[in-house]
C-alpha cells in the first residue's frame, strides 16, 4: 500500500527557504554592520537582482525576449524626478506612482509591439526605448539632452542625516528585490503561472486547452514593466542625477542584465540570483580592465549559450531537478527513489 | 522648394538604409535568424575600410575590393563556427549569441580605435554636385542610391535566377527536405551569411564616407535597417528599398521641422505603419 501525495516542497527547498529568510534578516541589519561602500554595493546588487529576475520572467517564462527594458528603467527615473520636482511628492510616494505610470504606458506599447514576432519583437522593444530616450531629450524642463540633478531638498526630505538616508535607500533596494522575487514566485505558483509555463512548453497545446495566450503574455509584460519602472526610479534615487543617455542605456539596463540571466540560468528563479552574485564577483575583481572585461563578459555569455544553455544553475541542479524555490509539483510515495 | 529638396535628399538617404536592411532581410529570409550584431558589423566594415584605405593609401571606394571579401569570409566563418550551433526552433540562443557578439565587436573597436569619431575620406567626389534646375543633387548620394538599387536588383536576380538562390529558397522552405536533396544546410547558411556581410561591407563603406562613425554607432544602424525591413514588408526586397526611402524621407522631413526630431520622426513613422499595417506596406508576395 502506498500513499500518494503531491507536494511542491522538498527537503532542499525547505532548507533553502529557511536560509533565505535568515539571509534577509541579516541583510536587513546591514546598515549596522556594513560600511558605507559595502552598503552601496549591496544596494546595487539588489537592484540588478530585481532587473535580472524581471527580465527572466519576461524572456525565460513568457518567451518575450526584450532588449528594450531600459525604456522602463529610464521612464522610472524620469517619472520619479518629475513627481518629486514638479509635483512636490515625497520620494516614497513618487516611487509607486512612477511604477503605476510605467504600467499604464506599457499597456498600449504592448498592444503595438506584440504585432512583431520573436526576434523582431526584440528589436521593436529597442525602438520603443529609443523613442522614449529621444522624447525625454526634448523635454527642456527635465534638462533636455544633458539631464538634470535631483534637488538637494528632495534628497533631504527622505530622512535626516546622510547615514539615515543611505540606510533608507538601502532598505528600499532590499525591499524591492524581495518584492520582485516574491511577486514573480507568487505569480508562477498561481493559476496564471501554470498557464504561463504551459505556453512556454507548448504554445499550441496550451491554446487548445483554452489558455488565452495574448492576454497571459500581456499581463506579464505590463506587470514586468511596472516593476521595472519602480526599480528604475530607485536606481536614479541612488544616483541623484539623470540624463537621457544614462537613463536609457542599453548596456547598463539590458545587456548586463541579459548576461546575468544567461550566466545564471534562464527560465529558473534561482538563475538570476546566482548570476547576479557571479556578475558582481567578476565586476569587483576585473572591472579595472575596462573594455577587456566587457569583451570577456560577451565571450563567457556566448560560450554558456553554446555549451551550457541552462547556465550555471542548470549545471548545478543537474538531472535531479533540484529547486530551491518550491515551484514544480512532485508526486510522493510512488517509489523510494522519487521520495 | 525646400520641402521637395528635403524629400529628394531623404529618398537618396533611404538607399543607404535599404542596404543596411538588405543584409538583415537576406539572412532572415534564408534561416530566420535576426542578427543583433548587424549594425556593429556595418560599423566594423567601415573600420576595416578605414585601415585598408589609410594603410594602403587607397581611396575608400577602391578599398571595397578588399573590404567586401574580408567581411564575406568573416561572415562564412562566423556562421559555420558559431551561429550554426545556435540554429534550431528556439529563437533565444541566436538572439543572445549575436547580442554578445555585438558587445564584443563594440568593445574591441573601442580598444583598437578609441572612441574618437572617424571618417572615410573619398576625395573631391564627396562634395561634387550637379544642378537640376532649382535642385542640387550631390554626386555621392545619387551614387549610393544607384548602388543600393543595383545591390537589391542583384540579390533579387540571385534569388530567383541562380542555383545558389534556388538553394537559399529551398532551405528557407524546408530545411530537412533540402538536406535530403543533397544541400548541405550548414554550408548554405554560411553562404547566406557571407552574402549578407558582403552587402553589409558595401553599406559600411558608404556610411563611413557619408558621415563620421564611432564604435557605438552600430545600434542605430541596426534599428534603421530593421525599420526599413518591417515598413517594406518581410521577405520583399523591393519593399525593403521602399521601406528605406520612407524612413529616409521621414527623417529629413522631421529634421526640417526641428533638428531634434530627425531620428524620432523616423521611429514614429515606423510605429504608425506598424499600428496601421502590421505586415508592412508590401507584404511578402511569394514563397
Amino acid at each position: 500500500m502506498t500513499n500518494l501525495t503531491v507536494s511542491r516542497s522538498t527537503p532542499a527547498s525547505t532548507i533553502a527557504m529557511v536560509a533565505l529568510g535568515t539571509a534577509i534578516i541579516i541583510l536587513f541589519a546591514a546598515p549596522w554592520w556594513a560600511g558605507r561602500s559595502e552598503l552601496r554595493l549591496l544596494g546595487e546588487i539588489f537592484l540588478y537582482m530585481s532587473l535580472a529576475t524581471l527580465w527572466n520572467f519576461l524572456a525565460g517564462y513568457a518567451g518575450l525576449v526584450s532588449v528594450g527594458q531600459q525604456a522602463y528603467v529610464g521612464l522610472g527615473g524620469y517619472m520619479f524626478f518629475a513627481a518629486t520636482i514638479f509635483w512636490g511628492l515625497s520620494p516614497l510616494v513618487a516611487l509607486p506612482i512612477a511604477a503605476l505610470i510605467g504600467a499604464a504606458i506599457s499597456a498600449p506599447v504592448a498592444a503595438l509591439i506584440f504585432r512583431l514576432r520573436g526576434a523582431y519583437f526584440a528589436i521593436g522593444t529597442w525602438v520603443v526605448a529609443e523613442v522614449f530616450r529621444l522624447t525625454f531629450a526634448q523635454i527642456s524642463a527635465l534638462g533636455g539632452g544633458s539631464g538634470t540633478s535631483l534637488p538637494v531638498s528632495v534628497a533631504q526630505s527622505l530622512a535626516d542625516g546622510r547615514d539615515a538616508r543611505e540606510a533608507l535607500t538601502y532598505w528600499l533596494a532590499l525591499g524591492i528585490a524581495v518584492v520582485v522575487i516574491g511577486a514573480v514566485f507568487a505569480f508562477l505558483r498561481s493559476r496564471r503561472g501554470v498557464a504561463l509555463m504551459a505556453i512556454r512548453d507548448n504554445e499550441l497545446a496550451a491554446k487548445s486547452l483554452g489558455i488565452d495566450i495574448w492576454w497571459t503574455k500581456f499581463t506579464v509584460y505590463v506587470v514586468t514593466a511596472g516593476l521595472t519602472t519602480l526599480v528604475g526610479g530607485l536606481i536614479f534615487l541612488q544616483k541623484l542625477r539623470i540624463s537621457p543617455d544614462a537613463a536609457f542605456s542599453v548596456n547598463d539596463s539590458t545587456a548586463f542584465v541579459i548576461f546575468i540571466v544567461v550566466i545564471g540560468g534562464i527560465g529558473t528563479l534561482e538563475g538570476p540570483i546566482l548570476g547576479t552574485l557571479v556578475y558582481f564577483a567578476l565586476r569587483e575583481t576585473l572591472a579595472d580592465y575596462g573594455t577587456i572585461y566587457l569583451i570577456a563578459l560577451g565571450v563567457v555569455a556566448i560560450a554558456i549559450m553554446l555549451f551550457a544553455p541552462k547556465g550555471l544553475w542548470g549545471l548545478i541542479r543537474g538531472h535531479r531537478g533540484t529547486e530551491l524555490f518550491p515551484l514544480s509539483r512532485r508526486v510522493r510515495g510512488l517509489t523510494e527513489k522519487g521520495q | 522648394m525646400d520641402w521637395i529638396n528635403a524629400i529628394i535628399q531623404g529618398a537618396l538617404l533611404g538607399g543607404l538604409y535599404a542596404m543596411f536592411a538588405a543584409g538583415l532581410s537576406l539572412i532572415f529570409g534564408v534561416m530566420r535568424l535576426v542578427n543583433i550584431a548587424h549594425g556593429d558589423l556595418i560599423v566594423l566594415s567601415a573600420y576595416v575600410a578605414l585601415t585598408t584605405s589609410v594603410g594602403l593609401g587607397l581611396n575608400p571606394l577602391l578599398a571595397l575590393v578588399i573590404v567586401v571579401p574580408v567581411m564575406a569570409g568573416f561572415g562564412y566563418a562566423l556562421q559555420r563556427l558559431v551561429l550554426n550551433r545556435t540554429m534550431g526552433d528556439d529563437l533565444l540562443p541566436p538572439l543572445l549569441v549575436t547580442f554578445g557578439l555585438s558587445i564584443i565587436i563594440q568593445n574591441a573597436l573601442l580598444m583598437g580605435y578609441s572612441a574618437d569619431p572617424q571618417k572615410l575620406q573619398a576625395g573631391p567626389i564627396e562634395t561634387a554636385s550637379v544642378n537640376l534646375g532649382p535642385i542640387t543633387l550631390g554626386v555621392m548620394p545619387v551614387m549610393v542610391f544607384a548602388i543600393a538599387v543595383a545591390v537589391i536588383a542583384g540579390l533579387q536576380w540571385m534569388f530567383y535566377r541562380t542555383a545558389l538562390g534556388r538553394a537559399f529558397r529551398a532551405t528557407s522552405d524546408r530545411q530537412d527536405i533540402a538536406q535530403l536533396m543533397g544541400l548541405n544546410r550548414a554550408h548554405v547558411f554560411g553562404l547566406a551569411m557571407a552574402l549578407s556581410l558582403a552587402v553589409t561591407a558595401i553599406a559600411g563603406v558608404f556610411l563611413g564616407i557619408r558621415t563620421s562613425f564611432d564604435p557605438a554607432a552600430g545600434a542605430s544602424r541596426l534599428i534603421f535597417g530593421f525599420e526599413a525591413v518591417i515598413i517594406g514588408g518581410l521577405g520583399n526586397l523591393w519593399g525593403t528599398l521602399w521601406g528605406g526611402i520612407i524612413l529616409g524621407v521621414a527623417q529629413t522631413l522631421g529634421a526640417k521641422i526641428n533638428p531634434g526630431y530627425q531620428i524620432l520622426a523616423g521611429h514614429i513613422v515606423f510605429l504608425l505603419i506598424l499600428a496601421v499595417r502590421p505586415r508592412g506596406l508590401f507584404p511578402r508576395m511569394d514563397g
